[in-house]
């Protein structure tokens, strides 16, 4: 497997429709882990961070893992390459543009990632379509235990898992649902919602994780508290508690909407269907809003030719990085805009 | 009735009723400053704050920024500034600083009742004693003492397979 080859299609998990998709697109679990007696990163110099790199990339590769589970040297990559693996959620914007010898191995259906050398040694993530925390924690558990065979972890009685940041101790476990909540931003509701978020100790971030904002209709929410609970104590609480909140406040959010601006919601959609067969320059952040649109369209079953897996793969090859690795060459931001115009409008008339 | 804070005129949105000698007072806060007064944690306060905050309100603030770990060589008012800790032994070095800090991070919890690698018997010594020697080496390196560098390598790689 390539870098060019995964460009043909987006993951699994963004391909796949999972239970509740609707309203979650995603979920997300990572496991950071750490060495035994090894200097976390950042206090390691050159030599034992390229020492590291070389051990935990060939112990990962040897340990089967994933089926095509394959390597990318994130130090050698170029910057596309990079931007293009950030816009496909595989690795952090932090182990983008760090300096240091790093990496990441990737099963071939895009739902593993175990970056190498990000700000612990280890950062192993699952992804899965639609709310699937129980599956996905299923799935790391096993490949946390594969390596556990070959690799000494730092861990301690009282803290548990020892990471860089103490924030990450215990467990190590954060868990994340991306979700879409356009009728929540449209009522005005989200800051509500957000605020129970807080209350209940979540971080909300925007598309692309940490440091990154949330705007537009796509969120985060992740668990804060890794130590005194187990995996299990916090998949159940996002499972059973927390998600279906979201899902039930976006849910009556959308009824609402219908029942009262009916016609206004229509048109935004019919409007955003419009400029995207129409339009002969788009942005990127005009997509994301005109999409998102046209997501609930989908949804809302008031857009019938149109399919939701058409939509979500916009989403991904619409990004800069990925529209020039799919046309395969550089372009400056007016010519990614016509670039892009183009290509929803072939993606959306074909359907 | 919507209520504004009682400090800032912001909208408020955390309410108290407290009872102080059998008196009855009512407060309304915003976010802000309810987490001020320590009422509430913002859940997403980022750790250098949550660090500031910690030492600035320990009596004990000068003799916690003095610990070091021996083993990495970190301090923690270093740990301060970075936010990111050294090795793994400073959770023990750092401990009488960070039982405090982690129990604010963890909404209380002291203990870790997760997942255990199999392994876990073997080890706190072992990981302590490697980490001792790899700091060894990393001294023996800068110091451009190459004999004592290999034997400390050896005694590193048996150590790992032992």
């Amino acid at each position: 497997m390539t870098l060019a080859e995964l460009t043909k299609q987006a993951g699994e998990w963004l391909r796949g429709i999972g239970p509740m998709h609707d309203v979650v697109i995603s979920s997300r679990v990572r496991l950071a882990r750490n060495l035994a007696g090894t200097p976390f990163l950042a206090r390691c110099n050159a030599q034992q961070q390229r020492e590291l790199e070389d051990k935990l990339r060939s112990e990962i590769l040897s340990a089967d893992i994933a089926k095509g589970l394959f390597y990318v040297d994130i130090e050698k990559a170029s910057k596309l390459d990079r931007k293009l693996l950030v816009e496909r959620h595989l690795i952090s914007r932090q182990q983008s543009q760090a300096q240091h010898p790093r990496g990441v191995a990737v099963s071939g259906d895009e739902t593993v990632a175990i970056m190498v050398n990000e700000e612990d040694h280890l950062r192993i993530q699952v992804l899965r379509s639609g709310l699937q925390l129980t599956e996905a924690i299923k799935d790391i558990d096993k490949i946390d235990d594969y390596l556990e065979n070959r690799l000494d972890f730092a861990f301690h009685s009282k803290y548990g898992y020892l990471t860089a940041c103490p924030t990450n101790a215990g467990t190590g476990l954060r868990l994340s649902v991306m979700l879409h909540l356009p009728a929540l931003k449209m009522t005005g509701e989200i800051e509500k919602a957000f605020r129970a978020a807080r209350d209940m100790r979540l971080a909300i971030r925007g598309l692309y994780g940490e440091g990154t904002e949330a705007t537009g209709d796509f969120f985060q929410i992740s668990n804060q508290t890794t130590l005194g609970k187990s995996e299990e104590d916090l998949v159940n609480e996002f499972c059973n508690l927390i998600v279906p909140q979201f899902i039930d406040y976006e849910r009556h959010a959308r009824e609402g909407l219908m029942e009262n601006r009916a016609v206004s919601v229509e048109d935004k959609i019919s409007r955003a269907v419009a400029i995207l067969r129409n339009a002969k320059l788009v942005s990127s952040e005009e997509t994301m809003y005109l999409l998102s649109l046209v997501r609930l369209g989908v949804n809302l079953g008031q857009i019938e030719d149109i399919d939701i897996k058409t939509v979500n793969e916009l989403f991904l090859m619409t990004q800069p990085a990925h529209l020039q690795k799919i046309l395969d060459k550089e372009m400056a931001p007016e010519q990614r805009s016509e670039a892009r115009a183009e290509f929803i409008r072939k993606a959306i008339s074909a359907n | 009735m919507k209520y504004k804070c009682d400090k800032c005129n912001k909208p408020a949105t955390i309410h108290l009723t407290e009872i102080v000698d059998g008196q009855k007072f009512e407060k309304h806060l915003c976010e802000d400053c309810a987490s001020t007064e320590g009422i509430t944690i913002k859940a997403n306060v980022p750790i250098s704050q949550l660090l500031e905050d910690f030492v600035l309100q320990s009596a004990a603030g000068k003799d916690i920024t003095d610990l070091t770990c021996e083993v990495c060589g970190m301090t923690f008012s270093e740990f301060r500034e970075k936010g990111l800790l050294g090795c793994p032994y400073d959770y023990d070095a750092f401990e009488p600083a960070l039982a405090g800090l982690l129990e604010r991070a963890q909404e209380g919890a002291t203990q870790h009742v997760g997942k255990v690698p199999h392994r876990v018997g073997s080890d706190q010594k072992k990981q302590n004693s490697l980490l001792r020697l790899r700091a060894q080496l990393k001294a023996a390196i800068n110091s451009e003492d190459y004999e004592r560098a290999a034997i400390l390598r050896d005694q590193i790689k048996e150590f790992e397979n032992s």
